[in-house]
């Protein structure tokens, strides 16, 4: 129907231009009737206007019309390419010529140009969240990590940055990041998630899509210093009870750790997914803390001071404690996050062509372990299946769910819920509700794992329903 | 590298270094019990970042404050964001919500649907209070103040707040000794809950 509005395809043509950040001449009218073709859906105007992915293959009539894409972007090779790409001519036909030499990114890659998958900054610009609605597998890519910052990003040398342990210790020590790449190192694939992750969403459906929605937890590789190595060559004394860790950012972010965490899995990370961690993600180095709620990871950390007692900083006080409104009693030092899950395809702002087979997938999480198992719903909760669990499956980390549905067509609600090796299964919002007590729409809820829901009306458009109406 | 037709040479040749101690050298050595990377820390490397102040009052600087300084101060440093009232400044470009940004008023609304959490309802130690305003106020140019302008500031706020009468003058023995309403609002974490 929106094919037949007049309007449709110079406002598609807007969003299209905005996206892309193109600059130059308006694209023509015919250009972006290939496009208003590809997708006719109100619901993805805005951030989702064009993305090359499976959900643009699903929104339109499939290959012919993404190709008619192509061609259009082929014309257009002065336009700058989307964050993340390098704009490069389109070839009229890649096999009759040669491709671009070897070097010519100046030795490091970038995506495609046609890929436009970005984080979603909210308004206040102290989070960005991943686009989990197109994620594949289960490693985050560096450049799309959820990031949530309290004073912004510091650019910091890392010739002069300096860690100092000292405290309740034998030997008070300073490393650079080069002392610190000298000691024994260890790789682990870990999520991590906000505590603030899906908050909003407690008593209400408020956000679009699962990027808004769950968009704060991502997955990485990351390698590091065990924490147990550095304090060992400092000492600690008898008492060492907490550590103060800080970071070296213009919140100066202090959060107060338990030694036995320190001690256990805790590491000081200086590498993500292979290469040096990313300014956002705490360049040159910082705490990683694996399953516990991300905030206590302290970034572009600094200092590490051995206590005897926690500190009660102002973020482990008046935020990330998680107010519980039945008794007005607040519980403190909440650093699990539990498992949790996530159906990302189809998930909110897409549209489905038509009935037929479709497969479910999404994400699974657990700070506790791994995950043991996760159950699909088709019929808004009266019934569960179990989904294949793509291996290996590792402890505290994402894992990849899939579930084969064939769609009548009709309207229907889809649910994930996860349970982990421990025997805890994902609750639903009204347990949530009914064990912390009821906030009106707006307020913060930590630690809110509840089974997200998805409704796909028969029109095939997919949208986040919340099981309280 | 020990093929079978050389096995029996090539055991002799094992034992052999083995012998010498040159199998383990050739190898892995293992990992040692101490590593010598890093300097030692000096008071002074340490007194640059140890800025962290504790409830019981350690690390509070010397300098006092009072409430009519701190009124000078957080009128300069702290109103475009938190507002004249205290109530916190709606609808600024890239911050927060202005509830956020509220410091005082708020008592009595935690236990409802609506909790109004500020310095005055919610924050359960006043040293937290110094901490915070030190390290990473004001926004626009965080650690810029004096130990007695954040002393004089945090008596201007606890006042205004009612937690301390407006002749209390801030240091480091006062501080640490000011009781916060919600002090005795926090438990321990009873995760994971037994949901029904």
């Amino acid at each position: 129907m929106h094919s037949h509005d007049p309007e449709r395809p110079t406002t598609k043509a807007r969003a299209i231009e905005k996206a892309l950040g193109l600059i130059g001449e308006p694209i023509t009218e015919a250009q972006a009737k290939d496009i208003a073709a590809l997708e006719d859906c109100d619901c993805k105007d805005g951030m989702f206007a064009l993305a090359a992915t499976r959900r643009q293959l699903f929104a339109g009539p499939g290959l012919v019309a993404a190709v008619g894409m192509s061609a259009m972007l082929a014309g257009r090779a002065d336009a700058k390419a989307p964050p993340g790409a390098v704009e490069y001519p389109v070839q009229a036909d890649p096999t009759k010529e040669q491709g671009r030499m070897m070097g010519e990114d100046g030795g490091y890659g970038s995506r495609s140009q046609f890929e436009t998958e970005v984080r979603w900054a909210n308004p206040a610009k102290s989070a960005a969240f991943s686009p989990l609605q197109n994620s594949y597998g289960t490693i985050t890519p560096s450049g799309l990590h959820y990031e949530r910052h309290h004073g912004g990003i510091p650019n910091i040398d890392p010739l002069k940055h300096r860690l100092v342990i000292h405290g309740l210790v034998d030997r008070p020590i300073k490393y650079s990041l080069a002392d610190l790449k000298r000691f024994p190192t260890l790789s682990r694939t870990y999520f991590m998630e906000c505590s603030g992750a899906t908050g909003s969403e407690i008593m209400k459906a408020r956000e679009p899509n699962v990027q808004r929605t769950h968009g704060l937890v991502s997955t990485s590789e990351w390698t590091g210093v065990p924490l147990s190595t550095l304090l060992k060559q400092a000492g600690l004394k008898p008492d060492a009870a907490w550590v103060l860790a800080e970071g070296a950012d213009a919140a100066v972010m202090t959060r107060s750790v338990p030694i036995d965490k320190c001690l256990s899995d805790a590491l000081i990370v200086f590498a993500q997914n292979g290469e040096a961690i990313r300014p956002e993600q705490g360049y040159p180095m910082r705490l990683f803390l694996p399953g516990w709620e991300g905030n206590i990871s302290i970034k572009w950390l600094r200092r590490l001071e051995v206590s005897d007692k926690p500190y009660y900083t102002r973020e482990e006080t008046s935020k990330y404690t998680d107010l519980i409104t039945k008794t007005g009693k607040s519980r403190i030092f909440t650093f699990t996050m539990e498992a949790k899950s996530v159906i990302t395809f189809p998930s909110g702002e897409m549209k489905l062509p038509g009935a037929g087979f479709y497969e479910i997938t999404g994400l699974a999480w657990s700070g506790r372990g791994k995950i043991a198992r996760v159950e699909v719903s088709t019929d808004d909760g009266k019934s569960w299946s179990l989904a294949s669990l793509q291996d290996p499956v590792l402890a505290i980390s994402q894992t990849r769910f899939r579930f084969p549905w064939i769609w009548d067509g009709g309207p229907a609600v889809i649910q994930s819920r996860a349970t982990d090796e421990t025997g805890y299964l994902q609750p639903t919002h009204q347990q949530l509700i009914a064990e912390r007590g009821p906030l009106e729409t707006g307020s913060l809820f930590y630690h809110m794992n509840a089974i997200q829901s998805w409704s796909i009306a028969a029109d095939g458009s997919v949208k986040n329903v919340h099981p309280l109406g | 590298m020990c093929t079978r037709s050389v096995e029996s040479k090539c055991a002799a040749l094992l034992a052999a270094l083995a012998v010498l101690g040159m199998a383990d050298s050739a190898g892995a050595q293992g990992y040692p019990a101490k590593f010598d990377f890093g300097v030692p820390a000096s008071a002074e490397d340490i007194s640059k970042v140890a800025i962290a102040i504790r409830p019981d009052g350690e690390g509070l600087p010397a300098g006092k404050g009072d409430y009519a300084t701190g009124k000078k101060v957080y009128e300069t440093s702290c109103t475009a964001c938190h507002g004249e009232d205290l109530q916190g400044v709606a609808g600024l470009p890239n911050m927060p919500s202005g509830q956020a940004l509220r410091l005082i008023g708020g008592r009595g609304t935690l236990a409802t649907k609506n909790p109004v959490m500020t310095v005055e309802s919610y924050w359960p130690y006043a040293t937290t209070l110094f901490d915070y305003v030190r390290r990473a106020m004001p926004f626009q140019a965080p650690g810029s103040l004096t130990a007695d302008e954040v002393y004089s500031v945090s008596a201007y706020i606890l006042a205004e707040a009612n937690v301390v009468d407006k002749t209390t003058v801030l240091d480091a023995h006062s501080l640490p000794r000011v009781q916060m309403p919600n002090r005795e609002g926090f438990i321990p974490d009873p995760r994971p809950e037994l949901f029904k």
